[in-house]
């Protein structure tokens, strides 16, 4: 059968890659296993051009339980006979397309992944990226390493920009309620960052954690042939037929709008529930009647067959005319690639078949057996007595791998070589306010009407805390269930939610985090620092990290500075991983981020889980204490300007990105275990991390959680004190302790030679005094709590 | 001007997954109204607009569901249009 | 005293069904039991739990199918013969389809699903579920839901207040009731409201997840032991 380009274009397939199947095979496939190649060695199910970067970050560890990739999710040992199971993934090219069905079958499938290991989903986090909802915040430079200068950044958006950005974002979050809220999993946590830069392409990561006895976890392989393969879940449909290769896997997908709609799917929260529920029962109760079970993800039933029987090296044998369907005259080809959300592949021992069917019939979920494991190592895909394919399982299942070469774009020079020096110190007093006004375009600094001298870093703080990357998320985790299920000891708000586990005294505390705007600037520490923030957050609650998952988002890899970007990113993440005793327990890569030309800031976000070996031991941020001791572990508070590179701050007040990023991995692991120290000794009434924002918006938040008060007028600020207030230097926690306990803190800093810094005191006056700043909590509270509200309505 | 009513049916695309339809399907089953073969559910609504002509009216409908009432990737919108008393 | 019996009905779809059972057991002592709701006899128990979830989905209207399931006529009965139902959240939209309780829940004012901690001034301290409470008493604990929004004709809502059969309102911390404290747009700022003869409840929050400091509260404990409280006065 002579194959043509547009036939190969539907499946995203190269010529090459086409004979090289041909060489493999010793034939031509037809059209069902063409098919199923393009799905199996797409980039969203093959990891062609990511895989093997992956092998450089560590996967082991003293609790990991799983190998990494090898099974739907990764599991640690968190003693006590439970362990904890999570992952991480990716659905920003369906989110692009329809936001609430995309995020919210997102949200189905990363949970799908976590029971099909047997494990009670309990937690989910979103880590969402958007373009900015409004106008007045700047439009600093280029987006992704595209062809614009690190200075001056392009013209005002188009107002219909901000109206789609509301659009994918109101849609997104109403997604991820929708369905978590419906499966009764609580959503404790997350991010949502808005930059220029993912305007055309938002970023829709889900995370899910679930708890499983240890000795109860399920595999997804098919093994022992003769045993039965039965579907469990939703009739299988036309949709989401080439969402992996179609959507995931190459650029520009809403240039292909009309085309690809049928590739969005309708997620079935309520079936989904049922699933869950049955999948279990199962696990828990019948473990003797089943040997795996396999999640229906991207590819479908194509993907979910051949990587349980690759899992197990065995074959299989799936007769589609047994594939209970939901549209009249559906193809083989069709079945074998529809996305069809909430089915499961269930491998079953001989004989308990019925005693599977009965179980899924209580729990009123349909089920239908469909084909069985085989020795020989091949797919064969049958319509009744017809076989429509035959095709090796390692073939399939060994997409060919790509190293290419990474080059910077050149505008990564241009950008670190941003001269911070030369700015002015806008929150000094001596200076007066460099303002740059809302709206009056890129680089442009204006005097700030009225402002000068005490009150310019009033005003600048006030900003940063009104501004959308900073402001409360409440608007957003109202609309999620965060406390279902009774574990959530922390919500969303905190550095890391925690939960109990219940029948023990441990608890977990669970973050993301990831900031594109350092990995743009520079993505080997941007990735490291993704990284040491996430650990660092855990610690603020009291926990110690001990594994991390990731979703790595990029452009177009085939670009060479977008490769660069994923090879620097992907070390940056190693090393830092390494530093911090964290393996990477699972993860997903999601490529071609980008639309016409311009790719999204290089976005590895990090899930992060912590232990708490007691759950009454953790930590907040709030300040607890009037008259409690504040002070900074981990540096002096004076910085150097260096401090403020690609911070909010340069880019809010000055509207530039750029600068050197810095991090001391090995100071980090020092502060990182000070503060637990300190939590754990009982010295700590309150720990929070210094990140966006810098230490000014740290303490404020830690005044705004408590309703307390600081007074750090006399604080030793230095020469820069816009650097010391609002720069984003590394490895900082601020520990709030009791005046009779500084010596035990300081005994502890200087143990670990910690450089540590005195910064104030709590006070009952509800006021945050610190250098020039003097601004009430009242204020500061409308500021924040107001900012995303101010910015959808605007 | 004259006042028109629309009454606009949107429902789901033939091809896209309605669980809110198979859902109500296995309820009218399970109260013994076996002889139900499928469910669709979509949502109805009344709209009442000025225009001066009924071509013009249909047009300014036809403009709201493209823009706001359906959404186009999963949704199909059609409605009759009548003079409102 | 024996602890008492309560069956945690599950529904297809319902999600409270353990945090109830797990409040109620491990935290207040009683014997509760998950039911599954193709259950038709509930009379071994002492006191119903209808509990919170997205039954079928919420599709078609919150509760419209879970009402005929059958454990559904069981439940009628054990209301009827005057012993304690509580219905929280979307155990009490079934009961409202289910005409055990007046009116209808419609979605929130804000369109907006709603998860966060209220404040609740006790209105009716006559309920099997509500006795250890002081008249006026402000609990604090959270609700979860979309569609919460209380409705009822005015006549309804009038002859509610006229027979106490109002049992929550949401109010400010300080007891006022205030269109401010009201979250999802409720008639009255009702939260919860009783049939004709009180045994019957129905409540939009979720006391079952405040019943330990350690998940920021215990103020729903106080329902849970006033049915035990309620049960041994007549035991």
């Amino acid at each position: 059968m002579p194959i043509d380009q547009p036939a190969l274009d539907v499946i995203a397939l190269s010529r090459s890659e086409y004979e090289l199947i041909v060489e493999k095979l010793g034939r031509e496939p037809n059209e069902v296993e063409l098919g199923m190649f393009g799905a199996l060695w797409s980039e969203h199910c093959g990891y062609k051009n990511s895989r093997p970067l992956l092998r450089l970050l560590p996967a082991e560890g003293p609790y990991v339980l799983t190998r990494r990739g090898e099974e739907n999710a990764g599991a640690v040992d968190i003693g006590g006979g439970i362990c904890v199971v999570m992952k991480i993934e990716s659905h920003n090219h369906p989110s692009a397309i329809e936001p609430y069905q995309g995020a919210a079958t997102g949200v189905g499938g990363i949970v799908r992944d976590i029971f099909a290991m047997g494990a009670r989903p309990i937690a989910l986090l979103d880590s969402l990226r958007f373009g900015p909802l409004a106008p007045g915040t700047h439009i600093p430079v280029a987006h992704g390493p595209s062809h614009e200068p690190a200075r001056g950044g392009g013209p005002e958006p188009r107002p219909e920009v901000y109206a789609h950005n509301r659009y994918l974002f109101e849609g997104v979050v109403a997604g991820i309620g929708g369905y978590g809220n419906c499966l009764g999993i609580p959503t404790v946590g997350g991010e949502v960052v808005f930059e220029h830069a993912y305007s055309a392409n938002p970023l829709v990561n889900a995370m899910c954690v679930g708890v499983a006895p240890a000795d109860k976890l399920i595999s997804a392989k098919a093994e022992g042939p003769g045993n039965t393969l039965m579907l469990a879940g939703a009739d299988t449909g036309r949709d989401g037929i080439h969402g992996a290769s179609g959507l995931a896997s190459r650029t520009d997908p809403h240039a292909r709008f009309e085309e690809l709609r049928p590739a969005v799917q309708v997620g079935n929260p309520f079936l989904e529930k049922m699933l869950l529920e049955a999948c279990l029962d199962l696990a828990h109760n019948h473990r003797d009647w089943i040997t795996g079970i396999q999640d229906f993800g991207a590819a479908g039933l194509t993907s979910a067959a051949v990587e349980s029987a690759a899992r197990a090296g065995t074959g299989i044998v799936i007769d589609v005319a047994q594939i209970p369907r939901r549209e009249e005259g559906m193809t083989p080809y069709e079945v074998m690639l529809s996305e069809s959300q909430e089915r499961m592949l269930i491998i079953v021992r001989k004989g308990h078949e019925p005693d599977v069917a009965a179980l899924f019939e209580r729990w009123e979920v349909p089920c239908a057996v469909i084909g069985h494991v085989t020795d020989d190592g091949t797919v064969r895909i049958l319509d009744g007595d017809r076989e429509v394919a035959a095709l090796p399982v390692d073939i399939l299942s060994e997409a060919p791998q790509y190293t290419r070469e990474g080059e910077p774009a050149p505008e990564l020079y241009d950008l670190q070589s941003l001269d911070l020096a030369s700015l002015p110190d806008s929150a000094s007093p001596g200076v007066g306010a460099l303002l740059a006004a809302p709206g009056a375009g890129v680089g442009a600094s204006l005097a700030a009407p009225g402002a000068g001298g005490q009150g310019a870093a009033n005003e600048i703080l006030l900003r940063l805390l009104a501004s959308p990357n900073i402001c409360s998320k409440r608007w957003v985790h109202r609309q999620y269930d965060q406390s279902v299920l009774s574990n959530t000891v922390e919500q969303a708000g905190s550095d890391a939610a925690v939960l109990r586990i219940k029948g023990t005294p441990y608890g977990i505390a669970l973050t993301t985090d990831g900031n594109g705007r350092y990995c743009h600037v520079d993505p080997y520490r941007g990735g490291a620092i993704a990284v040491a923030e996430a650990a660092r957050n855990v610690v603020c609650a009291g926990a110690r990290p001990v594994a991390v998952t990731d979703c790595l988002n990029f452009g177009n890899p085939e670009r060479p500075d977008v490769y660069f970007q994923m090879e620097a990113v992907i070390h940056g993440i190693a090393d830092a991983c390494n530093a911090l005793g964290t393996p990477v327990i699972s993860g997903n890569v999601s490529l071609y981020n980008e639309t016409g030309g311009r790719a999204v800031y290089p976005t590895p976000v990090i899930g992060m889980l912590g232990l708490l070996d007691d759950v009454t031991q953790r930590c907040g941020m709030a300040f607890a204490n009037d008259g409690d001791e504040v002070f900074l572990l981990g540096s002096l508070l004076e910085q150097p300007v260096a401090s403020l590179a690609a911070s909010e701050y340069l880019k809010e007040v000055h509207g530039l990105i750029g600068g050197r990023l810095e991090i001391d991995l090995a100071l980090e692991a020092r502060v990182q275990r000070a503060a637990l120290a300190a939590i754990h000794q009982g010295i700590a009434t309150a720990c929070h991390d210094c990140s966006d924002g810098g230490l000014a918006v740290a303490l404020a938040e830690m005044c705004l959680a408590g309703g307390r008060g600081l007074d750090a007028a006399t604080a030793v600020l230095g020469a820069r004190v816009d650097a010391a207030l609002f720069g984003e230097a590394q490895s900082r926690i601020i520990v709030a302790v009791p005046p009779d306990r500084r010596q035990a803190l300081a005994g502890i800093a200087q143990g670990m030679d910690l450089p540590f810094a005195y910064a104030g005191r709590v006070t009952p006056e509800p006021r945050l005094r610190l250098g020039p700043i003097d601004v009430s909590l009242d204020d500061m509270r409308d500021a924040y709590e107001g900012g995303l509200e101010r910015a959808l309505t605007s | 001007m004259s006042t028109f009513l629309a009454r606009v049916d949107i429902t789901l695309k033939p091809t896209v997954n309605d669980p809110q339809g198979l859902t109500i399907r296995g309820a009218l089953h399970s109260l013994g109204f076996k002889e139900v073969q499928s469910v669709r559910a979509g949502k109805y609504m009344e709209i009442r607009v000025e225009a001066a002509t009924p071509e013009e009216a249909e047009a300014r409908v036809t403009e709201m569901c493209r823009k706001l009432l359906a959404n186009p990737v999963i949704e199909d919108y059609r409605f009759e249009i009548e003079e409102a008393k | 005293m024996a602890p008492l019996r309560f069956a945690v009905v599950v529904f297809p779809g319902t999600w409270s069904d353990h945090d109830c059972q797990y409040s109620l057991a491990a935290v207040a002592g009683q014997d509760a039991r998950l039911v599954w709701h193709r259950e038709t006899d509930l009379s071994a128990y002492d006191c119903v739990v209808l509990p919170g979830g997205f039954s079928y989905g919420d599709y078609l209207r919150t509760g419209a199918i879970a009402r005929f399931s059958p454990v559904m006529e069981a439940v009628v009965r054990h209301a009827e013969a005057g012993k304690p139902v509580i219905g929280i959240c979307n155990g009490f939209q079934v009961l409202c389809e289910a005409h055990l309780l007046p009116g209808a829940l419609l979605r929130n004012e804000s369109l907006q699903y709603r998860c966060q901690w209220v404040h609740l001034r006790v209105e009716n301290t006559a309920t099997p579920f509500t006795n250890l409470c002081e008249p006026g008493q402000v609990l604090r604990i959270p609700i979860s839901h979309g569609e919460g929004r209380y409705f009822a004709d005015a006549q309804t809502l009038d002859a509610l207040e006229a027979q106490g059969r109002v049992a929550f309102r949401y109010c400010a911390p300080d007891g006022t009731v205030t269109p401010a404290a009201n979250p999802n747009g409720s008639e009255r700022n009702i939260a919860g409201i009783v049939n004709e003869i009180g045994n019957v409840l129905g409540m939009m929050p979720h006391p079952e997840r405040a019943c330990e400091p350690l998940m920021g509260g215990e103020d729903g404990l106080l329902l849970w032991r006033s049915a035990v409280e309620w049960a041994q006065v007549r035991a």
